[in-house]
C-alpha cells in the first residue's frame, strides 16, 4: 500500500442496534485509496458496500476504527468539521438523485456554492459552466419534475462537481436509469476522473458499470472479499 | 452567512407556494378571528354604555304595576296631582315629567308613518337628556292651553319630510293638524333595542284632550339631582306614592319604580357575558388556526427531512439549516400576522358599521393574537427541523 494514500480506512466497523438485535454491517475494513483513482465497490445486498460508502462520505460515523482523509483523522472531527469536509472536498451522486423539488437545475447546482459563500456572479457562472459540462446547457431553468431521469442525474453530477471536489462519491448512480442512459452517465463520470483527476468512489452491483472503473473492490458479509485492478486476471 | 441563508429561506418559501399559503392561511384565520370578535365585543359594550348615558344615568321610571290574586284588576294610572305632589315633596327630584303615550299615524302630504305620541312637559326633554337640532321646546302658553304643537324625532322627520326641514310645517295626527316647532337630535337605539328617535312629543294637555280623552298619566319620569342618592329618592317616591294610592301596610305596591342604573347594570353584565362568549369563540378559532399550521408543518416534515439530508450532504452546517428554517417560519408567521391584522381591521370596521356600533382599535389584542399565532408558526416550523437537522445526514436522506 502507498504511504501517501488520499484515503485510508483501518479496522472500520459499523454496528446497528445493540444487544441481541445488534447487527454488524462492517466487520473491520482496511482500505487505502490513492488520489486520482476510480474505484468501484461491488458486492451483494447486505454486504456492507453502501455502509462503507456512507462512512467514506462522512454521511455516517463508524462504530470503531480509524479513517484518515489526507492525513486527517476524520473520526475525531466534530459534526461541523465533517460538514466542512463534505463542503470543501466531497461531491455526492445518489441513486435517487436527491435534487431539491420544484427548484430549477441552476439553483440546485448553485446550492453548494451558496453554502461556501461564493458571491452571486461567480456562483451563477460556475453553475452554468457545470451544467454545460454535463451536457445540460439550455436546461438551466427546468425543475427536476420537467427533466428525464438521465437529465436529473446529470444535474446531480453538476451539483457534485461545481465545487471542484477532490473525491466524487457515487452510490448506485445508474440504479434508476435504463442501460443506455446509464452508460452515458458512466462515460461522463469516467471523463471527470480521466480529464480532471477527480478521485471517484462508486458503489454498484452491475458488472457492466464496474467495468468503467480502474479498480474493483468486492465486499462480502462486511469484509473486503477481493481487490483487483481492471485488466488484471481475476 | 445570514444573507445567504435569507436567500435560501425566501427561495424555499417561493418554491413551495401551496405550503406557504396554507401556513399563512392558518395564521391569518386565527389572528383575524380573534381580533375581529374582540373588537366587535368591545364596540358593542361601548355602544351599550353610550346608550345608557344617552338615557340619563339618574332617572327613575315610574309605571303602574299589576296586582295579582283574586279579583285582580289593572292598577290605576297616575293623576296630575301625583305629579304636583312629587314636585313639592321630593326635594331631590330635579325634573318630573308626566308622560301619556299613544300610538298614532302621522301624515304629511302624501306620506304617513306609524309612531308613538308622548304628551309631556318641557321636563321631558331635560329628564331624557334630549337636545334640540332645530326649533324650540314648548312655551308656557302652549303647555297650559294644550296647543296643537309638536317636537319630532329624527326618524319621524326622515320618514315624513325626507330631506326637507320640518320646523314650521304642519303634520296631521288623527283628526287634527299640529305644527312642528322643534326637531330633536338623534339618540339612536335605546338600550332595549327600540328606536328612540321614532317619537313625537306634544304638550301633555294636548294629548289628554285630543287623543287619550282622560286626565290620567301613563308613567312618570323623575330625574334626580346630581350627587343625590338615587336609592333615597326611590325610597321617598315609594312612600309618597303608597300613601297617595291608599295602599295598606300589608299590601303590595301597585306601581313599579325602576332606576336607570339598574337597567344599566343588567345590560352591562349582559354585554360582558357576550364579549366573553365571543372571546371564547375567537380562542377556538385561534386554536383551529394553530392546528392547521401544525398539520401543514408536520405533514411536510418527511419531505423537509429529506431536504435537510440533501443540504447536510452537500456541506451545509446544522446551524445554517436551522437558521434557514427559523427565517422561513418567522417570515411566514409575520406575513400571516400582518395579513390577519389587516383583514381583521377591514372586517371589524365593516361589521361595526353594519351593526352601528363604534369601531375601537385595541392594540393589546392585536399584539397578543399576532404573537400567539407567530409562536405557533415558529414552534411547529422550527422544532421538527431541529430534530431532522440533528440526524446523521444519511438517516435524514433515507427518511420515509
Amino acid at each position: 500500500m502507498n504511504e501517501q494514500a488520499l484515503i485510508r480506512l483501518s479496522g472500520i466497523t459499523k454496528t446497528y442496534g445493540s444487544g441481541q438485535a445488534a447487527f454488524q454491517a462492517l466487520k473491520g475494513i482496511d482500505l487505502a485509496i490513492d488520489a486520482g483513482d476510480f474505484v468501484a465497490i461491488m458486492g451483494p445486498s447486505g454486504s456492507g458496500k453502501s455502509t462503507a460508502m456512507n462512512v467514506l462520505g462522512c454521511l455516517d460515523t463508524p462504530t470503531s476504527g480509524s479513517y484518515e482523509f489526507e492525513g486527517v483523522r476524520v473520526e475525531q472531527l466534530s459534526r461541523n468539521e465533517r460538514a466542512l469536509l463534505r463542503r470543501n472536498y466531497l461531491g455526492f451522486v445518489f441513486q435517487g438523485f436527491n435534487l431539491l423539488a420544484r427548484t430549477t437545475a441552476l439553483e440546485n447546482v448553485e446550492l453548494p456554492l451558496i453554502y461556501r459563500g461564493e458571491p452571486a456572479a461567480s456562483r451563477h457562472a460556475a453553475a452554468r459552466a457545470a451544467l454545460a459540462e454535463v451536457g445540460l446547457a439550455g436546461w438551466e431553468h427546468h425543475t427536476p419534475g420537467e427533466l428525464s431521469g438521465g437529465q436529473q442525474q446529470r444535474v446531480a453530477i453538476a451539483r457534485a462537481i461545481v465545487t471542484r471536489p477532490v473525491v466524487l462519491l457515487a452510490d448506485e448512480p445508474t440504479g434508476n436509469l435504463d442501460t443506455r442512459t446509464g452508460e452515458e452517465i458512466m462515460e461522463l463520470i469516467r471523463a471527470l476522473n480521466r480529464d480532471q483527476g477527480i478521485t471517484v468512489l462508486m458503489v454498484t452491483h452491475e458488472p457492466e458499470m464496474a467495468a468503467y472503473a480502474r479498480r474493483v473492490v468486492r465486499f462480502l458479509d462486511g469484509r473486503v472479499d477481493s481487490d483487483r485492478r481492471n485488466g488484471e486476471d481475476a | 452567512m445570514l444573507w445567504n441563508t435569507l436567500l435560501l429561506a425566501l427561495r424555499s418559501i417561493r418554491r413551495n407556494l401551496l405550503r406557504s399559503f396554507l401556513t399563512i392561511l392558518g395564521i391569518v384565520i386565527g389572528v383575524a378571528a380573534v381580533i375581529t370578535m374582540v373588537t366587535l365585543g368591545k364596540g358593542a359594550t361601548q355602544s351599550v354604555s353610550d346608550q345608557i348615558s344617552s338615557m340619563g344615568s339618574n332617572l327613575l321610571l315610574v309605571r303602574p304595576g299589576q296586582r295579582f290574586g283574586p279579583g285582580a284588576e289593572a292598577a290605576p294610572n297616575f293623576k296630575l296631582a301625583d305629579v304636583e305632589a312629587i314636585r313639592n315633596q321630593i326635594t331631590v327630584a330635579e325634573a318630573v315629567a308626566p308622560v301619556v303615550s299613544k300610538s298614532v299615524t302621522a301624515v304629511y302630504q302624501a306620506r304617513n308613518w306609524s309612531t308613538v305620541v308622548s304628551g309631556s312637559s318641557n321636563d321631558y326633554f331635560q329628564a331624557g337628556n334630549w337636545e334640540f337640532a332645530a326649533g324650540r321646546s314648548f312655551s308656557e302658553t302652549e303647555e297650559r292651553a294644550g296647543k296643537a304643537v309638536c317636537v319630532i324625532g329624527e326618524t319621524v322627520r326622515e320618514k315624513l319630510f325626507g330631506g326637507q326641514s320640518p320646523v314650521g310645517s304642519e303634520i296631521r295626527i288623527k283628526q287634527f293638524s299640529c305644527e312642528v316647532i322643534g326637531l330633536l337630535k338623534p339618540k339612536g337605539q335605546s338600550a332595549m333595542g327600540s328606536d328612540q328617535d321614532d317619537t313625537v312629543v306634544m304638550p301633555l294637555r294636548t294629548v289628554q284632550r285630543r287623543l287619550s280623552g282622560t286626565q290620567d298619566v301613563n308613567r312618570l319620569t323623575v330625574s334626580v339631582r346630581e350627587g343625590a342618592s338615587i336609592d333615597a329618592a326611590k325610597e321617598q317616591l315609594n312612600l309618597l306614592l303608597r300613601e297617595r294610592r291608599n295602599i295598606g301596610d300589608n299590601e303590595e305596591d301597585d306601581f313599579r319604580v325602576m332606576d336607570t342604573r339598574q337597567i344599566a347594570e343588567t345590560l352591562t353584565s349582559t354585554t360582558k357575558i357576550l364579549t366573553m362568549l365571543l372571546g371564547a369563540v375567537a380562542a377556538v378559532s385561534l386554536l383551529v388556526g394553530g392546528i392547521g399550521i401544525m398539520n401543514i408543518m408536520l405533514v411536510s416534515v418527511t419531505e423537509r427531512t429529506r431536504e435537510i439530508g440533501i443540504r447536510l450532504a452537500i456541506g451545509a452546517l446544522e446551524r445554517e439549516v436551522l437558521l434557514q428554517f427559523l427565517i422561513e417560519a418567522v417570515v411566514l408567521a409575520s406575513l400571516g400576522g400582518i395579513i390577519g391584522i389587516a383583514l381583521a381591521t377591514g372586517a371589524s370596521i365593516a361589521l361595526a358599521g353594519l351593526m352601528s356600533i363604534p369601531y375601537l382599535f385595541d392594540p393589546a389584542i392585536n399584539l397578543l393574537s399576532f404573537l400567539f399565532s407567530a409562536a405557533i408558526g415558529v414552534i411547529f416550523g422550527y422544532f421538527p427541523a431541529r430534530r431532522a437537522a440533528s440526524l446523521n445526514p444519511i438517516d435524514a436522506l433515507r427518511h420515509e
